[in-house]
């Protein structure tokens, strides 16, 4: 007799694909990780500890609110360590730990789990988190010079600052790094921005893993370079002018890492290249006119708001419709005269 | 190149457990169950009750219903019982049992047919005599499809995709039949008036791409086509964008846009119809999947307990955690061995846990990996979304009604959301909500 005593009937599909929410994010992590080791060596040590910490801040919060809320707990599936990450990145390296808990609060508390968590908030946490944390705009531009020796857990004082590659920019002249420094990431700025090589060997990994697709960071950074190369300012060389705002400030980890954050970017192939398309000209209008040199995550955030609407215009259509109403289209024309 | 369709998804084929075992006779059994529902459209009624003798391909249910397909006798000998019997859909189906003599006493109404001789009405009325559905699962009726497309076709294609994992029927078939197949296109293609049929064959049946070429025809009326390994490609819709590169507009058939298409094996049975004269009575069945002793390939007759399937693949290595007719994408779940083989069914698998989780849900987490995989250009998760939002309308407007249910959405999610199952009850309720307006 065959048993059939453990059978058990469910609607199909009856496979699933291997993929989880947690292989994702762990493989965001692991993208980030190039990053992370070249922050070590251009800041110290340093940026792992304020990186650990905001990736525990992070954690804590998300299981602290599903403990005062009653809710499950979601630490499991990875999302608060990735905006853990990002958040520390997006800091200079000489923050006291204490803003990095309340940008750690504000991601995850605020941003994330208030709107609903993970799947739900309109907005990058770790980008909003830090638009809040420039509440604090001294402590969040204070970019000390590369290879400095920093105390690792105390707050550093006096430290000897540096301008950043887009402040050179900013005025109308070419950065004092050399573009193979601003490419190895050897010049001032947030933890994790500054290694544009690194950031893009995160990315093919993450390309390669079929976690993000190429549309939103090609359209992006090809947005920023043909506008840049476009109008250089200062009588530059458009070219070197170009590579230099490719290389400077957080384009690389936001077109890469943020903008391509799947909860706050559009569905659709052809809204992801609008939304990066949106972003690179958001990006070079807040450089070029702003009074704030960089402009990547107020671009970014800008257009996470669009999403919704960005999701509404581009909502596939099947091609033989498609044809039906451009042929409707064009009788309607054709009519229209002789009405 | 191969051809292919936008979207899709790629998973593991498991197809190497059955791919490369011949087609293996099994025995008619004792006792056949014939639910007089065995295909798309109206049920037929019973013809003979309790009692009475039937032979070998006599007629025993029929419809006066345009859409339907008669039922025929699948083995000679007595009826024992006209009753309602568990079908393999989950419900209690009238069912005509028939008790084996053994004999295999052929119906007299049961004999070649000179083709050359028949009129078009006469083979097409001879192929609805036959009960002759179509064989990829849905059970189409075939005369039905070949009057509504006459006139209207301009290319006949043949299905020889496969593209649901594990199922190996149809490539056997290819392999071991390929004069069945081909020489059921050219049948097709007579009727239809067209000047070739198309065998789209997905690539991994790359070895029947050599043995069909020997049984082409010289004049080039039957042609191969390779296609991409990819899921749905075997889906009708699918299958018409890769070969021809024409969508079927919403709520349009085939035929709408020129194209009919017929599965393999259905040609198989086309050709055997008029070289034998038996109708619908057998068919080729995988047993496969992680619990199966030892996976096979069968041809058994229809009515067939799935017991005497299984059973002839040694059983099971352990006691199963689903067992399904069909394949994992679209198959149907059973939980009775008892139920029959009915002219639909191409597979009969049983897993285990690891092979076909049924995992918890967790939040959308708006990757966009449905989008992609989606090949009738939809949005599932909105739709889901919609339709736990009890949003009728939004689903409307998103296209609901689209859906094919290949469940490619479902396979993809990383979050392990049931899109497909949301979006299948959605789209029944847009329905609801049309018919009633």
């Amino acid at each position: 007799m065959l048993d059939l005593s453990k059978v058990q009937v469910s609607s199909s599909p009856h496979i699933r694909s291997d993929e989880t929410t947690k292989q994702i994010m762990l493989d965001v992590v692991i993208a980030l990780m190039p990053a992370l080791a070249v922050s070590v060596f251009v800041f110290g040590w340093r940026s792992l500890v304020l990186t650990v910490f905001s990736v525990c801040g992070c954690i804590c919060f998300e299981w602290l609110y599903g403990l005062l809320t009653h809710r499950p707990n979601t630490t499991g599936d990875m999302s608060c360590v990735v905006t853990g990450v990002l958040l520390a990145f997006n800091m200079p390296v000489t923050v006291p730990l204490w803003l990095v808990l309340v940008g750690d609060a504000f991601a995850i508390v605020i941003v994330k789990q208030l709107f609903g968590g993970i799947g739900k908030n309109f907005m990058n946490p770790a980008l909003a988190a830090r638009a809040f944390l420039f509440s604090w705009p001294v402590i969040m531009t204070t970019w000390v010079r590369t290879r400095t020796a920093l105390p690792l857990f105390t707050t550093p004082v006096d430290v000897v600052t540096s301008a950043t590659p887009l402040s050179y920019l900013k005025q109308g002249l070419l950065p004092d790094a050399s573009l193979a420094d601003m490419a190895l990431g050897m010049v001032s700025g947030c933890l994790g921005e500054t290694s544009a090589l690194a950031l893009i060997a995160g990315g093919l990994y993450l390309v390669y893993r079929r976690v993000i697709s190429l549309h939103i960071p090609v359209a992006y950074l090809g947005t920023v370079a043909l506008l840049t190369y476009l109008f250089p300012r200062g009588g530059l060389d458009p070219l070197d002018f170009m590579l230099a705002h490719l290389l400077s400030g957080g384009l690389m980890l936001g077109a890469i890492f943020m903008a391509t954050d799947y909860t706050t970017s559009p569905l659709t192939k052809k809204g992801k290249i609008i939304f990066g398309v949106g972003c690179g000209l958001l990006t070079v209008f807040i450089r070029y006119f702003g009074s704030y040199a960089e402009g990547v995550s107020y671009s970014i955030l800008i257009m996470n708001a669009f999403v919704p609407l960005i999701d509404k215009f581009t909502m596939p259509k099947y091609p033989a419709d498609r044809r039906r109403l451009s042929l409707k289209k064009a009788k309607a024309k054709e009519a229209g005269p002789n009405e | 190149m191969a051809h292919t369709f936008p979207g899709g998804i790629h998973p593991d084929s498991r197809k190497e457990a059955t791919c490369g075992k011949p087609i293996e006779l099994l025995k008619a059994p004792e006792k056949v169950i014939l639910p007089v529902s065995m295909h798309i459209g109206a049920p037929c009624t019973p013809l003979v009750k309790a009692g009475d003798h039937v032979c070998l391909g006599q007629k025993i249910a029929d419809s006066t219903a345009p859409v339907s397909a008669p039922v025929h006798a699948t083995v000679s000998g007595t009826v024992t019982e006209v009753a309602p019997r568990l079908h393999p859909n989950g419900s209690m189906v009238l069912s005509v049992v028939i008790e084996n003599d053994g004999l295999d006493t052929p119906d007299p109404s049961v004999h070649p047919l000179d083709i050359d001789t028949m009129s078009q009405d006469e083979i097409i009325a001879a192929i609805r005599e036959a009960g002759i559905v179509g064989h990829g699962g849905a059970a189409f009726p075939t005369h039905v499809k070949i009057q509504s497309g006459i006139g209207k076709v301009d290319s006949l294609l043949i299905n020889c995709a496969e593209c649901e994992p594990y199922i190996t029927s149809d490539h056997r078939v290819l392999l071991e039949y390929p004069w069945e197949v081909i020489g059921g296109a050219r049948i097709l293609q007579k009727l239809f008036g067209v000047q070739s049929a198309v065998l789209g064959i997905e690539l991994n049946k790359r070895d029947a791409f050599p043995v069909l070429k020997t049984h082409l025809p010289a004049d080039g009326s039957v042609r191969l086509e390779p296609l991409a390994c990819k899921y749905p490609q075997g889906a009708e819709k699918q299958l018409i964008k890769a070969l021809t590169g024409r969508d079927v507009p919403s709520g349009k058939l085939p035929a709408d846009v020129g194209c009919a298409v017929f599965n393999a094996d259905t040609a198989g049975a086309v050709y055997r119809l008029f070289v034998t004269g038996l109708p619908m009575i057998r068919r080729i069945v995988t047993v496969s999947g992680s619990a199966v002793s030892n996976p096979k390939n069968l041809e058994v007759r229809i009515g067939t307990p799935i017991e005497d399937l299984l059973e002839a693949c040694g059983g099971f290595l352990e006691p199963p955690n689903k067992l399904l007719m069909g394949g994992p994408m679209m198959g149907n779940p059973l939980f009775s061995a008892e139920v029959p083989v009915i002219k639909g069914t191409n597979a009969i698998l049983a897993f285990y846990k690891e092979e076909c989780p049924i995992p918890s849900r967790t939040a959308c987490i708006r990757c966009g990996k449905c989008v992609s995989a989606c090949p009738m250009y939809l949005m599932p998760t909105s739709i889901f979304q919609h339709y736990e939002k009890g949003d009728i309308a939004g689903c409307d407007r998103l296209r609901a009604y689209d859906c094919v249910e290949c469940g490619s959405c479902t396979y993809v999610c990383p979050a392990k959301i049931p899109l497909v199952q949301g979006i299948r009850a959605g789209k029944q309720r847009v329905m609801d909500a049309r018919r009633k307006k």
